[in-house]
């Protein structure tokens, strides 16, 4: 039980990189909160962690929405009184080219990766902060964040933008204390990916770039954040962590397998 | 301080090169400490001796100078031989050097390319050959991995020190290297590039209040990391919980690559 008597915040957590995070936290003996806008399967997602709803409630939140940032941070004081883990994931893409993306499609994605991590790791920080006891707070970038897909323009720079803003807060919040660094999946097996991935020329762009040719799982990134959580990460701060299967190293592309 | 997780390398059996003292000596007890078995190799062979003699019957000495390839093969068939498998090594044996560029003489050169880049080819190349005869013995072998010691220096240099950082940006792009060419063979490939730690080989620093400071102004954390630290790194990196992970080095630097300018006095 490596978070024993810790209380962790994730967002994004109804599913996918998110929902690994939060299981897997629980199951190390955490106390999680799960935030996210998706409240048709919000709640049993919690539920799945904890029937009896004492180790894991689900808040309603857009992290673009400061209002609903600083409830779901309450949440975690008022029913597990304290915040020492905060993983900031929630995020959305748009798929379009360049040329064609508005300025509507661009400030969405922005919103909710960029301003709603920015939201999330402030309001976690201050919480934090006040309690005057060490914290952890988790990022969910990309690989995107230093390579790029033509046609994921405000996603990507998103990313990038997380990256930063990173090592801004870690920065600024190591005297505090606080230890902040992100995470960079390569192509992991959520619903996110599967939909891209139906294409067979998009699945096999996507192993000809991993080296040990498959895809992560979402347990395999809740992994690296259960160590940047705990102690073991202690002199690590400001980092980005790539669960990528090989792939930033890679300079062409590796043979396809599994052509099928 | 970190927690030793309990079954984490159960039954692993693990080479630390330059695992005499310092941090090589820190990996292998966090390593045995989670349920390994190393064979530690080093040239200080009275370390060597004594680090077996605190880690136990799970500890074996071999003395190896990583940059004889006869050496290095006959330590990794020791921990074939003792423990009939290789599943993670750790390329750990290095050397500093402080010499200027102008002032760097071939032999120094020589020497230092020798030992920290020529010592992990040879390292790796004989551990990942164990691994793949291991993967032949075990139709369960869950995979094994290289964790190879860069450093900050990796990307970033200091005057006064010319092949030092050159050598272990060497061994991060040979990390990469060996990734790309090993992932089909299940072995994941990783470095980790540690910050000043509190070692014997740093030892005049932390008795030296200026150059202390100089370390500790450019360190977010605004201290020197503990060996545990870093050991607590290669355990994750080393382990299944590190599974997507492989061709990365992992800064373990307090902050230091992020900072920009220095720290508030």
């Amino acid at each position: 039980m490596r978070l024993k008597d810790k209380v962790a915040v994730v967002t994004g957590a109804a599913r996918g990189i998110g929902f690994a995070c939060a299981k897997l936290f629980a199951e190390e003996g955490a106390k999680v909160v799960l935030g996210d806008v998706m409240t048709d399967i919000g709640p049993a997602s919690a539920k799945a962690i904890d029937p009896s709803g004492q180790r894991a409630v689900f808040v309603k939140c857009d992290v673009g929405d400061p209002k609903d940032v600083q409830a779901l941070i309450d949440t975690a004081v008022s029913k597990f009184g304290k915040l020492d883990i905060c993983v900031a994931n929630a995020g959305i893409n748009r798929v379009k080219d360049f040329l064609d993306v508005t300025l509507d499609e661009w400030s969405e994605v922005i919103r909710v990766n960029l301003t709603g991590t920015f939201l999330t790791g402030q309001a976690a920080a201050r919480q934090m902060a006040k309690q005057g006891t060490p914290g952890a707070i988790i990022n969910m970038s990309s690989c995107n964040a230093v390579m790029a897909i033509p046609t994921i323009t405000a996603y990507v720079a998103s990313k990038g933008g997380i990256n930063q803003l990173t090592r801004v807060m870690a920065l600024s919040l190591a005297a505090k204390n606080i230890r902040v660094n992100a995470i960079g999946p390569g192509s992991i097996s959520t619903d996110m990916v599967k939909v891209v991935a139906k294409d067979p020329s998009v699945r096999r762009a996507q192993m000809a770039r991993t080296p040990l040719g498959r895809y992560g799982e979402p347990e395999e990134v809740a992994r690296v954040a259960l160590f940047l959580a705990t102690e073991d990460s202690s002199y690590i701060t400001g980092q980005t962590i790539y669960p990528d299967g090989g792939r930033l190293a890679l300079n062409y592309t590796v043979p396809v397998k599994d052509d099928a | 301080m970190s927690a030793f997780v309990p079954g984490r390398h159960a039954g692993k059996s693990i080479v630390v090169t330059g695992g005499a003292r310092g941090i090589g000596l820190a990996y292998a007890q966090r390593l045995v400490a989670e349920g390994a078995r190393v064979v530690l190799g080093d040239i200080r062979e009275e370390d060597g001796r004594a680090a077996v003699a605190a880690l136990g019957s799970a500890a074996r000495f071999v003395s190896c100078d990583v940059t004889k390839k006869a050496e290095v093969d006959a330590l990794m068939a020791e921990a074939m031989r003792a423990h009939g498998r290789l599943d993670v090594c750790i390329a750990n044996a290095g050397v500093v050097s402080h010499s200027p560029f102008l002032e760097t003489t071939e032999e120094e050169w020589d020497r230092v390319m020798a030992i920290n880049v020529k010592g992990v080819l040879l390292t790796g190349q004989a551990a990942a050959r164990a691994m793949i005869e291991t993967r032949k013995r075990l139709s369960d072998w869950k995979g094994g991995a290289i964790v190879n010691i860069a450093s900050v220096n990796a990307v970033v240099v200091q005057h006064g020190a010319v092949p030092y950082p050159v050598s272990k940006g060497a061994v991060h792009l040979l990390t990469r290297s060996m990734a790309i060419h090993l992932a089909d063979h299940k072995i994941r490939v990783v470095a980790i590039g540690p910050g000043p730690t509190k070692t014997a080989m740093e030892a005049a620093v932390l008795a030296d209040p200026a150059k202390r400071r100089i370390r500790e102004i450019r360190t977010a954390l605004r201290r020197m990391a503990e060996p545990e630290e870093v050991a607590a790194v290669a355990s994750f990196l080393a382990s299944e919980e590190a599974s997507y992970i492989t061709g990365q080095t992992l800064f373990v630097d307090g902050g230091r690559l992020v900072l920009n300018y220095m720290m508030p006095e």
